[in-house]
């Protein structure tokens, strides 16, 4: 443990091994970042993407890079920052490495807003906003049923999962709704994909991590009160039950928003804040690193799925193959420690 | 009567809309090591929650200082009150010295994240209850009776001058009982603290408490100090056990001995 103590009495703690991982996964996502705005049909070297970006390219260049794919870039970032912090937030408060939003329904609530519109006929902003709204509503929903004296973190996960069964229906029932024209833009949706996206996509949700990012953090150290027991942290002076809502309400903001910019992209909720531990190997929840983890498998998930694989499949399928082959080696190691 | 920092009137305690207290009236004597007792379901555990600001009373309030604790900020609480619950989570892979720590969390903030105090605090509370040389080890690694002081040395870094403990000895067998409740003795005695705890264990709960509350059936049936207040009468009266009740070999205190159970052929004395 770093301490720093400053003449006005002011002082900060550092875990050395949270900050090493934090700082090498930021590096690594820049690095990679870089490398992914370089690629393309018009081939980019690092230090070009580099010196465009810092002004000094060509009208072409700087029309490629800043119009055509640093969008996509920052999209990906902002989802993947999005729902690593959404993901550490909802498995801490739920005290359970299964409580993601995937798992909980409010992907499918998203999912839904969306079809309905897809169905119904609107313009892509429409089909966002809509995501978005699903994703709050069942956040309020799953709330409100789960809701007596406090949300129980048990509790939230079932009614969450039955949440997400019911959704699962209703989705099935609105694809077969859908105009033939349109399933395919639908299928696309609910993959959860980077292609086209443009800045309309990503300036909301970024605005929302402006907001929300630094709230989230600064409730950080409460949340790791409560993780002793709704209890022991009220004795330590957490007002449980406000701190809970503030970030429960924040979190499914930050997912729901991300579907809207990129459609379900699946499993990075999960797997990030479990990275994020596993690394850190500190005990309790931490935030920044999983945000950072969250943006950096988002974005090279997103290149794997443009390179590596023939048809430049949607960045969904990959997190969904990596994510679900993370889940079933977690199940099975914390089955073996007896934890599940 | 001493004086009072800690106490309540008028309690009407419920859970939803089942009543466990009406028309409670507690008070804790500073610096008092006092006990709450009763059977399965008397609303002791109800009326320490009450105390430590977890549960709203229907009607009548908690007064800590004066004022109503309900109305007081929770960290303003935290600074005065500590509370030991009944079943703590320790987080996975947390680590002794870290797990003490965080009972400075209502001492500190975003910007005085680890003070000198802190240091100097967790340092002492963890060599007052003996597990300052455990310092590095996980708390899942530890035996019952090592975690139980672990979380007393977390409550005792919260630095308060009251401190409410809910059956600290459950799920302890009984030599890790009777350390945990010589530590809390101890710190009684030597910190000058208040301490309330529930305790199951009648004969503990007279041996160790200073002030004792008797309850059945979510009124106070006695309250004061065990040599003047524990009898067979009130055994049979709040537990309906029969019993004798002689004086402790060891302390002098009131020893329950449950009567034997009548036999057949055997003659009633």
């Amino acid at each position: 443990m770093i301490v720093i103590r400053t003449p006005g009495r002011l002082s900060f703690r550092l875990q050395p091994r949270v900050l090493a991982v934090g700082t090498v996964c930021l590096l690594l996502t820049l690095a990679v970042g870089v490398l992914a705005v370089g690629h393309g049909e018009y081939p980019m070297s690092p230090a070009d993407v580099l010196r465009t970006l810092t002004g000094g390219g060509s009208p072409a260049e700087e029309f490629i890079v800043t119009q055509l794919r640093l969008p996509r870039l920052v999209t990906g970032l902002a989802v993947g920052t999005a729902l690593g912090l959404a993901g550490a937030v909802f498995q801490s408060l739920v005290r359970n490495p299964l409580g993601s939003p995937d798992v909980l329904g409010f992907t499918q609530g998203a999912a839904t807003g969306a079809l309905v519109v897809v169905a119904v006929g609107g313009s892509s902003a429409a089909l966002a906003g809509s995501a978005a709204l699903g994703g709050i509503a069942t956040g309020l929903l799953i709330y409100l049923i789960a809701w007596r004296r406090g949300v129980h973190g048990y509790r939230l996960v079932l009614v969450g999962i039955g949440m997400s069964a019911i959704l699962t229906g209703v989705n099935g029932y609105l694809m077969t709704r859908v105009p033939l024209m349109s399933a395919s833009r639908a299928m696309l949706w609910l993959t959860g994909s980077l292609d086209g996206r443009g800045w309309s996509d990503a300036l909301p949700l970024l605005a929302a991590l402006a907001v929300l990012m630094p709230a989230l953090l600064a409730c950080a150290p409460a949340l790791r009160m409560t993780e002793l027991g709704d209890d022991a942290a009220s004795g330590l002076g957490v007002s449980v039950h406000r701190v809970r809502m503030l970030l429960l309400s924040g979190a499914v903001l930050l997912v729901a928003l991300s579907a809207a910019a990129a459609g379900p992209v699946p499993f990075v909720a999960l797997t990030a804040p479990h990275l994020a531990r596993r690394l850190t190997r500190a005990p309790g929840v931490t935030l920044l690193p999983a945000a950072v983890i969250g943006a950096l498998i988002t974005v090279v998930a997103d290149q794997v799925a443009l390179r590596a694989l023939p048809g430049q499949l949607p960045v969904g399928v990959v997190t969904g193959v990596i994510g679900g082959g993370y889940l079933v080696w977690l199940l099975a190691t914390e089955r073996r420690a007896g934890r599940l | 009567m001493s004086t009072s920092r800690l106490g309540g009137s008028g309690l009407r305690l419920a859970y939803d809309r089942r009543v466990v207290a009406e028309d409670l009236t507690v008070a804790v004597p500073d610096r008092s090591f006092t006990v709450i007792i009763g059977p399965n379901a008397c609303g002791k555990s109800t009326l320490l929650r009450a105390l430590s600001r977890l549960l709203k009373p229907a009607t009548g309030a908690v007064l800590l200082d004066g004022s109503d604790i309900h109305r007081l900020p929770a960290r303003a609480v935290a600074r005065t009150l500590g509370l030991l619950p009944q079943s703590p989570i320790a987080p996975d892979g947390i680590g002794v010295a870290e797990l003490v720590a965080r009972g400075r969390y209502p001492h500190q903030g975003l910007l005085r994240q680890w003070s000198p105090d802190d240091e100097r605090i967790v340092a002492e509370s963890m060599a007052a209850t003996g597990v300052d040389d455990l310092g590095d080890r996980l708390v899942d690694e530890l035996s019952g009776g090592q975690r139980q002081r672990v979380w007393l040395a977390m409550a005792l870094a919260q630095q308060t001058p009251l401190l409410l403990l809910d059956e600290p000895t459950t799920y302890l067998d009984i030599a890790h009982q009777i350390e945990v409740l010589d530590l809390c003795a101890r710190l009684h005695e030597e910190q000058g603290r208040t301490l309330v705890a529930v305790l199951h264990d009648l004969n503990h709960a007279a041996r160790y408490a200073t002030h004792l509350i008797a309850m059945r059936g979510g009124q106070v049936v006695a309250a004061g100090e065990p040599r003047r207040i524990v009898t067979a009468e009130l055994v049979e009266e709040v537990f309906g056990l029969p019993c004798r009740v002689i004086d402790d070999p060891e302390t002098g205190t009131p020893l329950v001995v449950p009567a034997a159970r009548a036999r057949a052929g055997t003659v009633a004395r």
